[in-house]
């Protein structure tokens, strides 16, 4: 079952890979460099998901207190953590000819800055917690501050300076980008939620394995 | 019919990270009767107790008090015991007064000045009322801790070393005072490593070996000699 | 009303603990006095850049002497296992950190005060006629940090690395709370009206609330030990 999620997931990225790079036309104003949209927004994307789920399964464990609930927790904290670093490497990578700078105090590239702080003190937590089950609710209570957070950190950020592009995806109204970038974004975006499955379902798996172990 | 056992363990399993605690340990505990926990350091003993005091999760089995399971219902076990560990619970910088003020507040009692004094008087501390925790002896201090069960009436006393660190007196005035608690009725489980008078008021002996139970049997009939040499043997057979 | 009893049984027994042992308190205010030598020092003595960057010091001087005083919170309950004994009193445990917070925020204020007052002094700041925003600034911040902070700081009282780890927790969910503060702070300086900056202070508000929510309704699981 995993494995064919794998598998899947390694198709779709060749496809994004392959209609971001052949199907969708070059930007006009900022010529290839847009490109890196295609992994950019999708890890955002998928970042901000593994977070709600870390939510969700924090929630499901202090009222259940299922260590299952707590695994996929803390692999999609994980997850999410990987995501979010690729979403600052790309916005980095994309801001140096963009922007003429590798990092600005915009206020997404800023707020996901946090997001990636907020959530690697989340697996610092974790590992610096002895007993599991104690680890486990301290986790939990933190990830539901950590979740809650999101939407205060993304307001008091982006009023606090803004220099990024409005969002240009999930605006209501007329759509504004070309229907082939559109594509070839869904497409990645479709990739980088199989490739999030596929990690999150392996890293449950392993770290049910070490519990056994264990127990 | 006897009563339901006050206290009743069943396949009890706790595990540390990859250390196995405690290993299918049963016990049962009537109204009335108090149990001696022996074993070596690390044996259990602690852990067990905690697990009574809804302090630590068990990891497999089930531990209940008054019919009421102390991982799913912590709340309704709380009301039923009292646990005198290794720390007596009481805040060095506030006098024997004030503590048991605070703690019968927190128990969400409302007690006049005359009932926290004679809870004080009941475990013979009302000369030191107004006296700071931190002078206090290790006796003086326990004494602290239990007078606070004076208002909140446990029915299950969960005791951890309560013998360690006292001198003669205390030790004869805690035997007498638990002597008193079990003819009301009350259970008593008591961890300790030595054998010294406090067993006399112990009805069975249970020698937890390696988070297993490898003796559980009425003390009664053993003497002093008995005992030691039943230890010797499970210990030294068991690790 | 058992509820509120029991929460001020435990502002009432820490507040006499501080007056007793008087651990926390000076120390912060000694510290305090400290920081605004190390803002002189590194900052030089020029007046205008000073003026230019005070929301930030003052909200900076908070924040390292809470993340001190907050992280301390629990510590006394460390002492013979008085944990335990919180955690096995039957009952509503968020009482517990009601009362915790309520103490700390006493404490923050208390220090806060002085730490406004030496900045008075010492970098003429003026804040005759702005004081009410200012303190309203300041208790809305305070409320949101410490609510955060009570809460974490019984999460890593108990972990090894309980000074480290407890300023790394909290200093990234703090960051809506400072922003909002820092910028609310140089406007009420700048003796505008407090609707000028009508969206800090709901933002404030708001954070207040989730983060006393999340606390009352999280606590009990962190108490567990």
């Amino acid at each position: 079952m995993t494995r064919v999620l794998g598998w899947l997931a390694v198709v779709a990225l060749l496809a994004g890979l392959a209609v971001g790079f052949g199907v969708a036309p070059r930007e006009v104003t900022q010529g290839n460099v847009q490109r890196i949209m295609y992994v950019h927004v999708p890890s955002v994307l998928v970042a901000y998901l593994a977070f709600a789920v870390v939510f969700v399964a924090s929630v499901a464990y202090l009222a259940r207190r299922a260590e299952a609930a707590d695994r996929i927790a803390h692999a999609s904290a994980e997850v999410g953590v990987l995501f979010t670093g690729i979403t600052i490497a790309t916005g980095s990578i994309w801001g140096k000819p963009t922007w003429g700078t590798w990092w600005t105090w915009d206020a997404r590239l800023t707020s996901v800055a946090i997001l990636f702080v907020m959530y690697l003190g989340y697996l610092l937590l974790r590992g610096m917690v002895e007993d599991r089950e104690r680890g486990a609710r301290y986790a939990a209570v933190l990830g539901i501050v950590a979740a809650l957070n999101v939407p205060l950190v993304h307001f008091s950020v982006v009023w606090w300076r803004t220099l990024h592009q409005p969002p240009s995806l999930l605006k209501p109204g007329t759509p504004t980008i070309a229907s082939a970038i559109l594509a070839a974004l869904l497409v990645n975006v479709l990739a980088h939620a199989l490739l999030y499955a596929y990690f999150l379902a392996k890293r449950v798996r392993i770290l049910r394995r070490e519990q056994e172990a264990s127990a | 019919m006897a009563p339901d056992p006050l206290v009743r363990v069943t396949g009890l399993r706790k595990t540390f990270g990859t250390r196995r605690v405690l290993d299918g340990v049963a016990l049962d505990v009537r109204a009335g009767e108090a149990v001696a926990l022996l074993g070596p350091n690390g044996a259990g003993k602690t852990t067990l107790l905690k697990i009574l005091a809804t302090l630590v999760r068990p990891t497999r089995g089930a531990a209940a008090i008054g019919g009421q399971d102390c991982a799913r219902r912590p709340e309704d076990v709380r009301r039923l015991i009292g646990l005198v560990a290794h720390g007596a619970h009481v805040y060095e910088d506030l006098t024997a007064l004030e503590n048991l003020r605070f703690w019968a507040a927190l128990w969400g009692l409302r007690l006049p000045a005359s009932d926290l004094a004679a809870a004080l008087a009941d475990v013979e501390l009302e000369r030191h009322a107004g006296e700071r925790v931190r002078t206090f002896s290790e006796g003086m201090r326990r004494r602290l801790s239990l007078a606070r069960f004076v208002f909140a009436r446990p029915r299950v006393l969960l005791l951890d070393e309560p013998f360690a660190g006292l001198d003669q007196r205390a030790r004869k005035w805690l035997e007498e005072y638990l002597q008193a608690f079990k003819a009301g009725g009350g259970a008593i489980v008591m961890a300790t490593h030595s054998f010294g008078r406090e067993l006399a008021i112990a009805d069975r002996l249970a020698i937890l070996v390696a988070g297993r139970i490898a003796l559980d049997t009425p003390r009664a009939a053993l003497t002093s000699d008995d005992v030691q040499r039943l230890y010797a043997l499970h210990t030294e057979n068991g690790s | 009303m058992t509820y509120a009893r029991r929460a001020w049984a435990v502002v009432w027994k820490d507040l006499l603990v501080e007056r007793r042992s008087k651990e926390t308190l000076n120390a912060l205010f000694f510290f305090s006095l400290l920081l605004l030598f190390v803002f002189q020092f590194t900052l030089g003595p020029d007046r205008e850049r000073l003026a230019a960057v005070l929301p930030g010091l003052l909200w900076l001087g908070f924040i390292l002497s809470g993340l001190l005083g907050l992280g301390r919170t629990f510590l006394v309950e460390r002492e013979n296992d008085c944990w335990e004994g919180l955690l096995l009193a039957p009952g509503d445990k968020s009482a517990i950190y009601v009362g915790k917070l309520a103490g700390n925020l006493l404490l923050m204020l208390v220090v806060e005060a002085v730490l406004v007052a030496m900045f008075v002094v010492f970098f003429n700041v003026d804040v005759g006629g702005v004081w009410p925003g200012l303190a309203l600034v300041i208790v809305l911040g305070t409320i949101g940090f410490a609510a955060v902070g009570t809460l974490f700081a019984a999460m890593t009282a108990q972990v090894r690395a309980r000074e480290l780890l407890f300023p790394v927790l909290l200093l990234p969910v703090q960051v809506p709370i400072l922003l909002a503060t820092v910028k609310a702070t140089e406007a009420v300086l700048l003796g505008e009206p407090l609707a000028a900056v009508a969206d800090w202070l709901k933002l404030l508000v708001a954070a207040d609330l989730i983060y006393v929510v999340v606390g009352v309704l999280t606590f009990e699981f962190v108490l567990e030990g």
